[in-house]
This record gives C-alpha cells, structure tokens and sequence, in this order.
C-alpha cells in the first residue's frame, strides 16, 4: 500500500509505504482522517484489503463486477420515521449529463441526508492503462477521455507523468503552450457553469450571455488545435499545435474582448436580486467541514480553504511565476458561482502574459521508453481542482499501474453534505454550483 | 438596469444563421481524403499509429464509426490521409461510413443519409429525443447539450431534448455502454412508445472507441435495436450533429 500526503505550506509530497496481509487487513484511518474514507473504500473495493474499524465500509463504484443494478440492494444510509420518505433519482437524470444514482432522505421538502451511488460510468480506464504492449498514442488518446470536460487538465497529467518515467524534458514553449490550453479549459467551462447556474435560476440573461462567452472560448482552443476540447494538443514529449504569431494575436484579441464582457456580464448577474436571493446562503459548505473531508480546487476555496496545485505544487510553466490563491468564505452557492467570475479573470491575465513566452522551439521530443521500476505522482490544478495521477512501471518498464484521482473523488461528499438541511428543489442548483464528475469517478 | 441593456445589446444575435452551410474552421477535422496516388509503403505506419484500429490496409479504407478524428495519421501518412473540414460525416448505415481510397465528400453527402418519406411524415416538423449516457465521456453530452444553445439554437427546427422517455419519439446513445448502464439504457428505450428511432452519437457508442477492449462494456443493446442515425466523431461537432438529424428527418 503506497499512500502520497501532500505538505501543501511546505510544496512536498511525503509517500509512505507499508506491505499489508491482504488477509489480515489493517487498521483503518477514517476515524481519525475523515477524508481517508474515500481512498479506504476504493482499495477494498479494488485490492479486497480490509481496513479494520472503518465507520461504514462498502465499495465506492457498485456493481463493478456488472450485476444488474436492480437485482443487488445498495446499503442507502437510511432514515426510519412516519413522515419521512426516500426520493430516488437516476441512474439516468433528467438532462443531456451523465448518469448517477442519489438517494435523498427528506422529511416533507427537506433533504435530511444525500447519497449519491456512482459507478455507472465505470469503463474499465485504469485496467486498459495497464494492459501490456498499448501504444503510446493510444495511451495519449484514452488519457484524453478519462473525463472529457478536462482534456487538458488529464492528459496534461498523463503526459507530464510519462515524460518524467521517460526521463523527457520539454521547452519552455511547450509548457505555456499546455498552461495556455489549461487556462482556456477552465476558462471555458466556469463560463459553462455560471451559464448552466444562471440557467437553474431561471435568469435567462445570464444563461445566454455566458453560454455565449463559452463558445468563443472553446472555439479559440479549436483554433489552436482542431477540436473545442483541446484533443489532440498534447503528446507526450511536447504538444502536437504550435501557437503561430497570426494565432497569438487572434487569441490576445479574444481575451482582451472577453475580459471586458465578463466583468459587465458578472456585474449585472451578481447585483440582480433575484439571483442573489437564491445564491446566497444556499448548500453552505464550512471551512472547517471543507478541511475535515479534504475537499480541493475552487469548491474548496469557496469554502476559505486556500488551496490550488499551481501554487502549492508548480508544474510546467506554473514553476516560473506565481499563482496567487483566491479564497472566499462563504462556502455557499453564491461563493462557488463567484470564485468562478473571479478565476475566470485571474486565467485571463495568465494567458495574457504566457502569450509573451512563445518561441520557435522545437514542439516535440522524441518519445522515450519509461525506465523500469518508476513511481511518478503527477500533479495538476484542473478547472475542478486537484488531478493527481500515480504512476508505477515494472521490471520491464511497461505501465504497471496508473492510478487516477479527479478532483470530484474529493468533493462528490461535499455536495452530500451542502444539500442537507436544504429544499429539496434547491438540489440542482448546488449541484450545478460544485459540477462534478460521474465518469472521473468512475473511471 | 442600465448595464443589463447594454449587456443585451454587446451580446446581440449570436445564433448561425445558415446552420445548412455554415462555415467551419480550416483546422477542423472532418471528412477525410486518402490520396491513392500517395498510397504507398508508408500506409502501414498510417495503419499501425491509429489508435482505435479505424484504419485498414487492404483495400485502404477508414471508418468513420471508429475514427477519433486525432489527426495521427494525417501526421505519418506523407499526406497519403488528409482531414478535410468539411463536417457532414453522419450516416443512416454503419457500412456507409467507411471511408475508402478515392471518396469523394460531395458524392458522400448526397448518400450517406438515406432519406425515407415516412420518417420525414412523422418527425420532419417536431422531433423529441431523449439522451442516454452510457458510459460517455461528458464530451459528446457536452456538444449535444450545445446543440441547444443560443449559437446553433437546434430547437428553432422543432428538434429538442426532453426529460422523460415517455415524451420522446427516439433515444440518443453516447458512450461505449457500460454493463452498468446496460439495463438503464433497455429501461429507458422501452419507455418511448413506437414509432421510434435510435441514434449513435460518437466513436465510443458506434464502436466502443477509445475503449472498445474494455472487459466492462455490454453492447448487446446494439444488436437488438436498428440503429438508423450514425453521427461519428470524439466528439461530433455541433454542425455535424444538427445538419444530421435535419438530413435525416427530410428538413431542406
């Protein structure tokens, strides 16, 4: 068992290993560590090792081995009570998204307790990594669909962990190239969920406005690369793109243009009443709740909770100037509809100055075999949050194990947590306003 | 109140006004041209770097149903493989979207798409489609969801996505189908009443793309239904998408 702990203030990662009886198990840490919880149930689930005393251990993805969902009862937290009912939603929801199974417990419209089932999404990711003899395109191209609203920010981890197995480096413009990419991406999707909140509030301006916003965004890094997503940008030793000095004006235009309808836009939906009325204080996540379950990325900050790889662990081009954290303190809907407008602008001016750092140098390095016997832990601050890929070759050096963490591994509890106490059909709203994904957990 | 007035009038009409021929980006990649004059020794790197096996040797042919429009091959063939920008690459039969040496993309367009009266009669002025992830991504749920948005505004053509099955005319599958998903996806196609139509959308529901030799996909779903609308891509770009429901319904 290999367990990474971040020293955030300190930029270190501390790994500690320990070989354990899969017989015997060992002593569980959930309840001293609340946010082990998570990573407790994962390795039961997948190495069947059984950490004594944890409060309520049961596997993470259900039905992983594909028993009809129907036919094995899921252990719900449950309440019992004359006047309280169970409300059940999905696998498939209501809209185009992906699928998830929640559980809610209400009394009347009062949400006493989510549950939220996952592993309908479950493809099998992290076994087809491992699968001997795959070609590195091929490697390259399933990092990009391990959740495809984060091309760049998986795959940038991917590659960056296989370039370091490799013993690769890469250019200076190659790194602003990925930064560039990366900003676009959350760019894109913040302007996407201020659109989709502005949406569930009824506030049609703003559903429209940002929506609109988006399009340019995504449509600037398919200028740079053929698709709105950024598939296809990254390889590993390099980025397939270059940004040509024609591109890096088009894109200073686009940003320049863009910060301005942001900030008109974001004044008048933060001023209007009527959305404030239903963003403030609603789904309220604590600081000291967001620290107890490890929350990341800018829910976490919403929360007070100053956190953010690219100052805490610099990767790539984040290692030559700093990133200063935003927090609010909030921690409700309007906090996390907020830190959105203002990272937003942060990426801008962070793209505004990478786009100086352009040059002529060589996009691609040839591809390295990996050395054997590796531990690589890749770090990147997604538009979610944390994505940390681990890394393990064997004797060979073939892949051995990759193992991902999305960002939404930390904070599908928080979402659990921010809806208790709250009406019902407040639900959408704070789910929107964390937008987590199904497929990053599910793997 | 002021600054929302001119909020309005900076973002202005945003929605493309000719989604039928609207203009794409050189970069994108869509239909793709293979140079028979330049086949040569260097197609089987074209063959070998594909990384979902879209790619065949003899006869020199792409599918479309597995391509994830990376645009590797274009870069090892020499020019032998080309991606055009030209974005109306759906097909009404798996066979027809394979690629072979010498296609030409306007003879393509005019046959890909078998337009039928009695699907024109029922759905050519209002189609309700109900979406299913099965394993999706989010990129082909998130250009689906786009469809509907104040650029391409799909519902000005009496095309929408709705809630409920029930309330649906057809199903939109994204995703490889995992075995998890397997029984929702049935659940939720027996809950739209007949007549009924079922569409593909992307590398991963057409041929499990990226994962099509994952041990956790059940795909027999496929082989009880008809599938009638194969729209290829990692993801289909919104244009491809709507200019293929409209082509399908008989919409000029």
């Amino acid at each position: 068992m290999y367990a990474v702990v971040a020293d955030d203030n300190n930029s270190r990662l501390n790994v500690a290993s320990s070989k354990i009886d899969a017989q015997s198990g060992y002593r569980s840490f959930t309840s001293e560590i609340s946010s082990a919880s998570m990573f407790e149930r994962e390795m039961f689930e997948q190495c069947e090792i059984t950490p004594e005393g944890h409060p309520w251990l049961k596997p993470i993805r259900h039905g992983i081995a594909g028993i009809d969902q129907r036919e094995t009862a899921y252990e719900f937290f449950s309440m019992t009570g004359k006047e309280i009912h169970e409300v059940g939603v999905g696998p498939i929801h209501a809209g185009i998204i992906e699928p998830g199974h929640f559980r809610f417990s209400c009394h009347g419209e009062k949400v006493y307790h989510l549950e939220i089932e996952h592993g309908f999404q479950h493809r099998g990711v992290e076994a087809l990594f491992a699968k001997t003899n795959n070609h590195p395109v091929y490697l390259e191209k399933l990092s990009e669909s391990i959740a495809g609203d984060t091309v760049i920010g998986h795959c940038g981890t991917f590659v960056r962990a296989m370039e370091s197995a490799g013993n690769m480096s890469v250019s200076r413009t190659v790194k602003t190239i990925r930064t560039i990419a990366l900003e676009l991406e959350r760019i894109a999707v913040h302007l996407g969920d201020l659109s989709a909140l502005s949406g569930d509030v009824a506030y049609l301006t703003g559903s429209s406005v940002f929506g609109a916003l988006r399009t340019k965004v995504i449509n600037t890094t398919m200028s740079i690369c053929g698709n709105r997503f950024g598939r296809g940008l990254l390889t590993i030793g390099g980025v397939n793109y270059t940004i040509s000095s024609t591109l890096q004006d088009k894109i200073l235009a686009m940003i320049n243009e863009l910060e301005d309808d942001v900030l008109l836009a974001g004044e008048v939906l933060f001023t209007s009443a009527s959305t404030l009325e239903r963003f403030e204080k609603t789904g309220i996540v604590e600081k000291e709740t967001a620290r107890e379950i490890g929350m990341v990325g800018p829910a976490a900050r919403a929360s007070g909770v100053a956190i953010d790889v690219r100052s805490d662990h610099p990767f790539g081009a984040y290692e030559s100037f700093p990133v200063h954290k935003l927090t609010l303190n909030s921690g409700d809907v309007f906090a996390r509809a907020y830190i959105r407008f203002v990272e937003i602008q942060q990426s801008i001016k962070i793209i505004r100055d990478q786009l100086n750092n352009l040059s002529d140098a060589e996009l691609k390095n040839i591809v390295s075999s990996l050395q054997p016997n590796r531990f690589v832990i890749s770090l990147t601050e997604g538009w979610r949050g944390e994505i940390a890929h681990v890394l393990l070759t064997d004797n060979d050096g073939n892949i051995k194990r990759l193992k991902i963490k999305d960002p939404s591994f930390n904070n599908w509890l928080a979402l659990a947590l921010a809806v208790r106490d709250e009406g019902i059909s407040d639900f959408p709203l704070c789910n929107k306003s964390f937008n987590l994904s199904y497929c990053g957990v599910d793997l | 109140m002021l600054d929302l007035i001119k909020l309005r009038i900076r973002h202005g009409f945003q929605a493309i006004a000719n989604i039928r021929n609207a203009a794409m980006m050189e970069v994108h990649r869509g239909f793709p041209i293979i140079d028979e004059a330049k086949y040569n020794t260097d197609w089987q790197k074209v063959v070998d770097v594909c990384p979902t096996n879209a790619i065949t040797k003899n006869p020199a042919a792409i599918d479309l149903g597995k391509c994830i429009f990376c645009g590797e091959c274009e870069r090892a063939s020499n020019g032998a493989i080309r991606f055009s920008n030209d974005y109306k690459i759906a097909a009404s039969k798996k066979d027809y979207l394979i690629v072979a040496s010498g296609a030409v993309y306007k003879e393509y367009v005019e046959s890909a798409i078998e337009a039928q009266k009695r699907i024109h009669t029922l759905f050519g002025r209002s189609l309700k489609l109900r979406q299913v992830s099965a394993g999706g991504c989010n990129g082909c749920e998130m250009e689906l969801s786009a469809c509907g948005n104040v650029n391409f505004d799909m519902g000005r053509f009496g095309v929408d996505f709705v809630a409920s099955p029930r309330h649906a005319d057809g199903i939109v599958i994204t995703g490889p189908i995992t075995k998890n998903m397997a029984p929702a996806l049935l659940d939720a196609y027996k809950s739209i009443s007949k007549p009924k139509i079922v569409i593909a959308v992307g590398a991963c529901a057409i041929s499990g793309g990226v994962f099509a030799d994952s041990d956790e996909l059940n795909r027999e779903f496929l082989n009880m239904v008809k599938i009638d609308l194969f729209i290829p891509g990692c993801p289909p770009h919104p244009l491809t998408i709507i200019n293929a429901i409209l082509d399908f319904i008989g919409k000029k």
